[in-house]
């Protein structure tokens, strides 16, 4: 039931986009997310398009894989694109129809928001999808490296970011299982009234929440038993390395943004 | 109720990245009162199949009938419910599906979604929890206070409730110490016979299997590879090691001592009443000689 959801989950594989450093990867979905505020105009809206189009390619993930599992947040992208266009009042009246009006401006903004929108999860959606929790979190911890002197606990942080990174498809699973056992007791959540169906969700959350907190107990006993103690004097067996493919793609990146200023209105 | 599967095929996350094949061709009868078990080794397929048995999975291929209800990857989801009321699965470590207030709410969940009064509900609620052996003041107390062997129980009279014709059990004895496992599947069997059950054992104990079914269905692979009497099955040594899975302790005994004195005995033995008695009917044969 929950198995096409790709939220959090990461495809093993080989790709150009799999084998940058997991730093590089962050940096560049945090610039380009900021770098995304910068179109504002057809050209640059299809250049911010035509860019993601060549990522995603390059991560080698089928396409028809990754917008079955973005079904969830397109509803949200066409949520707000007919958001603009009913509500937005300026420029050339184009439809007049009964009491729906629609204008230009409202047309032209609601696309423009609505690729943002879609650039912004696809993109995000890529960094997850080619790169395990592990790394990210490694990642993570190396860029927030430096506010250690401002006593910010950044090894905790990322400890804690990649324990819930790593429940994810753990409690997928288990909420799979005890929504299955449910239904077999009879309860039925894709049926009834809006207030059945809520009152349906309960049966489902309590035990999820009770196993959650048996799992975070039983993890801190293993985890001490073990002898963790923190993040100080602590090494790591897996090093990051920066290769030529991560300083391609920032200088990609400096080159997409340089583009974006001179192209945009 | 008659349950068969037809050619049955199911794929995990089909048409995604991690599409995996979990039953192929699976053919499979079970007959209406039959004490059914099916037996193989971890991940043959067997807990895939059994939640194909009240459609909370529909099959990616072939045919499932369930009574009167038939089963195929387009069946819609509106018809299932009536399946599910008369066929109760009890799936492995079913503690984890509890979540009410009090211990009779929760038994009462299942009975109360299928639309039965609330005071017969809550007659049934407590008749089961003295039939499964806990005592009658956990009745109002929270799930989540009792032990785990009593959780297990009730999470099983949760399924119980709703009185189901045909059950499916999923390792019901799992993790619980020798006397709790007997006493269980002491239970079962009554209710089997009693309530005339149709009752479906999914298990790693061929001892269990001998003992209670009368029906064997043994998987490998995702497919269904043999079926028939407990007789039948475990008379073929051979065929069951190539499938990973071993002989009751029973039968096992009986092979040594057939070694040990240079010929059968008659019959199978497969509880150790009747390998006891096979074997003072042997020693009486010899003295006889």
């Amino acid at each position: 039931m929950l198995e096409k959801m790709i939220f959090g989950r990461y495809i093993p594989g080989n790709s150009f986009v799999h084998k940058l450093d997991p730093r590089s990867k962050l940096s560049f979905v945090f610039l380009f997310i900021i770098g995304v505020f910068l179109a504002n105009n057809t050209i640059t809206y299809a250049v911010l398009l035509g860019f993601t189009l060549l990522v995603i390619l390059s991560s080698r993930i089928r396409l028809y894989f990754l917008f079955n599992g973005l079904k969830p947040i397109l509803f949200l992208i066409i949520f707000t694109l007919l958001m603009h266009i009913f509500f937005t009042k300026e420029g050339a009246l184009l439809v007049d129809w009964k009491f729906i009006k629609i204008y230009e401006e409202g047309v032209r903004q609601g696309i423009f928001i609505s690729i943002r929108f879609l650039v912004l999860v696809l993109l995000t959606s890529i960094l997850t999808l080619t790169t395990s929790p592990i790394s990210i979190t490694d990642g993570m911890e190396d860029l927030l490296g430096p506010f250690k002197r401002l006593k910010l606990p950044v090894h905790e942080l990322a400890l804690m970011m990649s324990i819930s990174l790593r429940f994810i498809p753990t409690l997928m699973d288990e909420t799979d299982k005890i929504l299955k056992a449910q239904l077999a007791r009879g309860s039925d959540i894709s049926t009834g009234s809006i207030k059945q169906r809520i009152r349906a969700v309960i049966p489902l959350l309590v035990p999820l929440f009770v196993s959650a907190f048996k799992r975070a107990e039983d993890l801190a006993v293993a985890m001490e038993v073990r002898g963790y103690r923190g993040g100080e004097g602590r090494t790591r067996y897996r090093q990051l390395k920066w290769h030529w493919r991560d300083t391609t793609i920032m200088v990609l990146l400096a080159a997409l943004v340089v583009v974006l200023f001179l192209l945009r209105a | 109720m008659d349950i068969s599967l037809q050619q049955v095929g199911y794929l995990y996350g089909k048409d995604t990245p991690f599409e995996k094949r979990a039953l192929q061709g699976v053919d499979a009868t079970i007959r209406s009162g039959s004490y059914s078990a099916i037996i193989g080794h971890t991940g043959s397929g067997k807990s895939t199949l059994l939640m194909h048995l009240n459609g909370l999975l529909k099959p990616s291929e072939g045919i499932v009938k369930i009574g009167d209800t038939t089963i195929t990857a387009g069946t819609k989801a509106k018809g299932l419910k009536e399946v599910r009321r008369h066929v109760g699965i009890v799936f492995q470590f079913p503690e984890h599906q509890l979540f009410e207030e009090t211990v009779e709410k929760d038994i009462m969940f299942g009975p109360m979604n299928f639309g039965v009064p609330e005071e017969e509900a809550r007659r049934r609620a407590h008749r089961l929890i003295e039939l499964l052996g806990l005592p009658p003041e956990v009745a109002q107390q929270s799930p989540f206070d009792l032990s785990g062997g009593q959780m297990r129980r009730v999470a099983i009279a949760g399924v119980l409730a709703f009185k189901p014709s045909v059950l499916v059990l999923d390792e019901p004895t799992a993790g619980l110490d020798p006397r709790g496992r007997l006493e269980i599947m002491e239970l079962f069997n009554r209710l089997h016979v009693e309530e005339k059950l149709t009752t479906i054992l999914v298990t790693h104990s061929m001892e269990d299997a001998a003992r209670y079914a009368d029906n064997i269905i043994v998987m490998h692979n995702g497919s269904s590879v043999m079926s028939g009497t407990p007789q039948e099955v475990f008379a073929d040594e051979k065929k069951l090691t190539s499938f990973r899975l071993g002989l009751p302790r029973s039968v096992k005994f009986q092979r040594d001592v057939e070694k040990l004195i240079g010929r059968p005995l008659q019959g199978l033995a497969l509880t150790e009443a009747q390998l006891a008695k096979a074997i003072a009917f042997a020693a009486k044969e010899e003295g006889g000689r």
